[in-house]
């Protein structure tokens, strides 16, 4: 745990906090249908042209059903959308290395996985996607499901903010105006940016580069009699896949999507070149959703609230971010006393260009946000190491999180802490002035069990049967993990994975794709129509003024009610299942146990 | 009924409309503009010997076992390791079997083959796999450990392979981001041009 590296978090944690005003501003303005923006003079006439194409009236608005169903129609129409490409693949163009069509299961996975900003990945993408499925089936979603995140989170802000309302907002506008206004602009920016960090942006066939030095190799095969043998086998030359991956790198990170182009992810090279542009990733997944606690604090008119929501998120990870790189840092003792140096730390599965530190730091952000890049493999990392990145998707992503998901997700935890400040002083609970009453709590309720329900139910069965079991990459506590983190992460909508599990395997058993693909469809949609109906009910209440009892929503108080709220929830419902996994694999590798 | 059917032309126009803005316009924007600004980097980074054979990117790595190149770290992508078609890490958690068996066995071929005592710390990165598994360098503690191997074997004054370690380093980004580390296969292809081609 090095000067240098306590430097760079606070470099981290001070640009963003220094971004989060300027990005909340520009939010207020895309998220106002009548909004001006120095973008304009470009962009009116596209955003004016789509919604004639479209057939909309931008000026009408909807209550919370017409909103929530228009938001499920417009995500079946790009699940099917995708599919279908993915599974015409082989008659598509672009497809320079001839790859077939993907079978239906890995086609229903990859389709809601990118459609629900989880990104999920059964298959490894330089093997399995064509161009023109990443350019166009995969990375339209990274646009849209990130608009539909910012669109949901608008539309409750509104419904805490409006008084005595009925409409919370146009979701056509909403949404095409977050990818216009928003998205795109800084993505075009961004992307060069990472072409000039040395990420590849091309039209061209895979590249083979003469080895330099050829090499030879045991490699295993069968032998005749189908046995598994090794055979010397000499390599002489190694295929560069190439591709338009920062074009697509861009929105993967800023949309909080992180589905890679490759498999290793933000680890490859092409994918994340150089230390800053590693950095850079990392404040683009965080950027929207910071800017989003400002925005939250601009509309309601309580500018403290929006600091306070955003202090208790930043307090939760810098807790995580420290607590994942002392893991890492200490390293493991079972290879240590092998002969690995022990000032290394844990260097398996991780890539030297940034070490220890940015890949604790990396792990911690992609978790805390919804977005699941990863540039380290953190199935290889420590227990407790790994147990940080589980912990942070187990909390619902609400530390900063997905764009708009985290911000709604986190306004559930607040209504529950009114509620409960509410019951402790034996007043009606209020929030902003408005009541929360027992169908608020409902919803806000039913939002955090379906997530909770998912979870363990989904990995309970995978834990017993036999196809679970199948997949497994690590045997003992670590292997429960892989199975743990699987459906945390689909539920959760991160799409990181301990990635040692196997889910697409080639038997063609497809009960992972399956449970996987429900894991996330539930985490998603289960999730924003408790979270759509609650804004319905709050817009139609009317706004109290503050007196004397009212319960402040900002300051250390309401920071820490809040901050017990989020922890009390995560650990009442995970803390059992960690406990088998992780937390007793940390004591067994101090042991010296191996599995 | 209604409902669904007065949505269903905003959701399906909306669908093609931002394919054509996101999904072809953006990338297609944003690949004119890598191609004029930095074309090298957008095709790969790749290194072209002078007979124009690409011979590999300087973003990959590159196998390499020879006693007279510097090794890179253990490599979990495809079979034979630093295969890009295969990108990605063992995946083997810290209770591994496998993995410590690994660990154990690189140990000790790295300090037999570099000469240090049986008991000396070995760095990390040289017996771990990366999380690419095209990881292009290794840490400038591995790359110190290896010169006198690397020298002996090319007959070459160890000062001049130090040399060529430090003009191979790629420093931490703005001198405050990430670690740095050692580019293995442009070391490797300098110290070839150092020897004049002329392999041990």
């Amino acid at each position: 745990m090095h000067t240098n590296d306590w430097l760079q978090l606070g470099l981290f944690i001070g640009l963003l906090a220094a971004l989060t005003k300027p990005i909340g501003i520009y939010l207020t303005k895309v998220l106002d249908a009548d909004g001006r923006t120095w973008l304009d003079p470009v962009l009116r006439p596209l955003e004016q042209f789509t919604y004639r194409l479209m057939g909309v009236d931008a000026a009408k608005e909807h209550g919370w059903k017409a909103y929530t169903f228009a938001l499920l129609l417009f995500t079946a129409a790009g699940v099917l959308f995708t599919y279908a490409i993915l599974r015409l693949q082989h008659l598509l163009p672009l497809n320079p290395q001839g790859l077939p069509a993907l079978n239906p299961a890995l086609a229903f996975n990859t389709a809601v996985s990118f459609s629900t900003n989880t990104n999920w990945q059964s298959y490894s993408g330089e093997s399995t996607m064509s161009y023109f499925s990443q350019m166009v089936a995969l990375t339209i979603h990274n646009f849209t499901s990130a608009a539909v995140g910012i669109s949901i989170a608008a539309a409750l802000v509104r419904g805490i903010a409006r008084q005595s309302a009925a409409t919370v907002g146009n979701f056509w506008v909403d949404m095409i105006r977050s990818t216009y206004y928003l998205l795109l602009p800084i993505c075009l920016v961004f992307a060069v940016f990472l072409v000039s960090q040395g990420m590849i942006q091309n039209f061209k066939p895979y590249d083979t580069a003469k080895l330099v030095e050829a090499i030879t190799v045991p490699v295993g095969t069968l032998d005749a009699t189908g046995k598994p043998s090794t055979e010397p086998q000499t390599i002489t030359d190694q295929t560069i896949p190439q591709g338009p991956m920062a074009s697509q790198v861009a929105i993967k990170m800023l949309g909080t999507n992180g589905g890679g182009f490759t498999n290793a992810n933000a680890a490859h090279p092409f994918e994340n070149p150089t230390p800053l542009s590693n950095f850079m990733q990392m404040l683009a997944i965080f950027a929207i959703g910071s800017g989003l606690t400002w925005y939250l604090g601009k509309t309601t008119k309580n500018q403290a609230h929006g600091w306070s929501v955003w202090a208790v998120m930043m307090i939760l990870f810098v807790t995580g971010v420290v607590t994942c790189w002392w893991a890492e840092a200490q390293g493991n003792p079972i290879h240590q006393a092998l002969g690995v140096a022990a000032c290394d730390g844990n260097m398996e599965g991780k890539e030297l260009r940034f070490g220890i530190f940015d890949s604790s730091l990396f792990a911690t952000v992609t978790t805390a946000a919804s977005c699941g890049a990863v540039n380290s493999m953190h199935d290889s990392f420590t227990p407790i190491g790994g147990l940080v990145p589980l912990f942070m998707i187990e909390l619902g992503e609400v530390v900063i999180g997905g764009v708009g998901a985290g911000l709604y997700g986190m306004l559930v935890f607040v209504v529950l802490a009114v509620f409960i400040a509410g019951l402790m002083v034996g007043r009606t609970p209020e929030y902003l002035g408005k009541k929360i009453q027992a169908f608020d709590v409902k919803m806000a309720m039913l939002a955090l069990l379906v997530l909770t329900a998912s979870i363990l139910g989904f990995s309970a069965w995978a834990a017993v049967s036999r196809w679970g079991q199948a997949g497994l990459n690590n045997a003992g506590p670590h292997g429960f993990s892989e199975i743990l983190y699987a459906y945390s992460s689909c539920t959760g909508n991160n799409g990181s994975a301990f990635a040692g599990l196997t889910a697409n395997p080639p038997n063609g058993d497809s009960h992972y794709n399956i449970t996987l693909g429900l894991a996330m469809l539930i985490g998603r949609f289960l999730m924003i129509i408790p979270i759509m109906a609650l804004a319905g009910s709050l817009v139609k209440k009317n706004i109290a003024p503050p007196g004397a009892g009212t319960f402040r929503v900002a300051g250390a108080t309401f920071a820490i009610l809040l901050l017990g709220t989020v922890l009390l929830v995560g650990a009442l419902n995970f803390l059992p299942a960690l406990a088998l996994g992780p937390i007793v694999e940390h004591f067994l590798m101090h042991n010296g146990r191996l599995y | 009924m209604k409902i669904i059917i007065s949505q269903l032309r905003p959701a399906v126009i909306s669908t093609l409309v931002l394919a054509v803005v996101c999904c072809g316009i953006y990338p297609l924007a944003v690949t004119g503009i890598a191609k004029l600004a930095s074309a090298n980097k957008a095709d790969g980074s790749l290194i072209v010997d002078k007979h124009g054979v690409i011979i590999g990117s300087s973003l990959l790595g590159q196998n390499f076992s020879g006693e007279g190149y510097f090794h890179p770290r253990p490599s979990a992508a495809g079979a034979s390791g630093y295969d890009p078609i295969n990108s990605g890490g063992s995946n083997f958690g810290p209770t591994s079997q496998k993995l410590a068996d690994s660990i154990k066995e690189r140990v000790s071929a790295y300090r037999i083959s570099n000469g240090l005592a049986p008991n000396q710390p070995v760095p990390a990165d040289a017996v771990t796999a990366s999380g690419s598994g095209l990881d292009p360098h290794i840490s400038l503690a591995n790359a110190v450990l290896q010169v006198a191997r690397v020298a002996k074997a090319r007959s070459l004054p160890p000062e001049n392979v130090s040399e060529l370690i430090a003009a191979n380093t790629d420093s931490a980004s703005l001198g405050l981001l990430g670690v740095a580390g050692v580019n293995v296969l442009k070391l490797n292809l300098s110290l070839d041009a150092l020897s004049a081609g002329a392999l041990p």
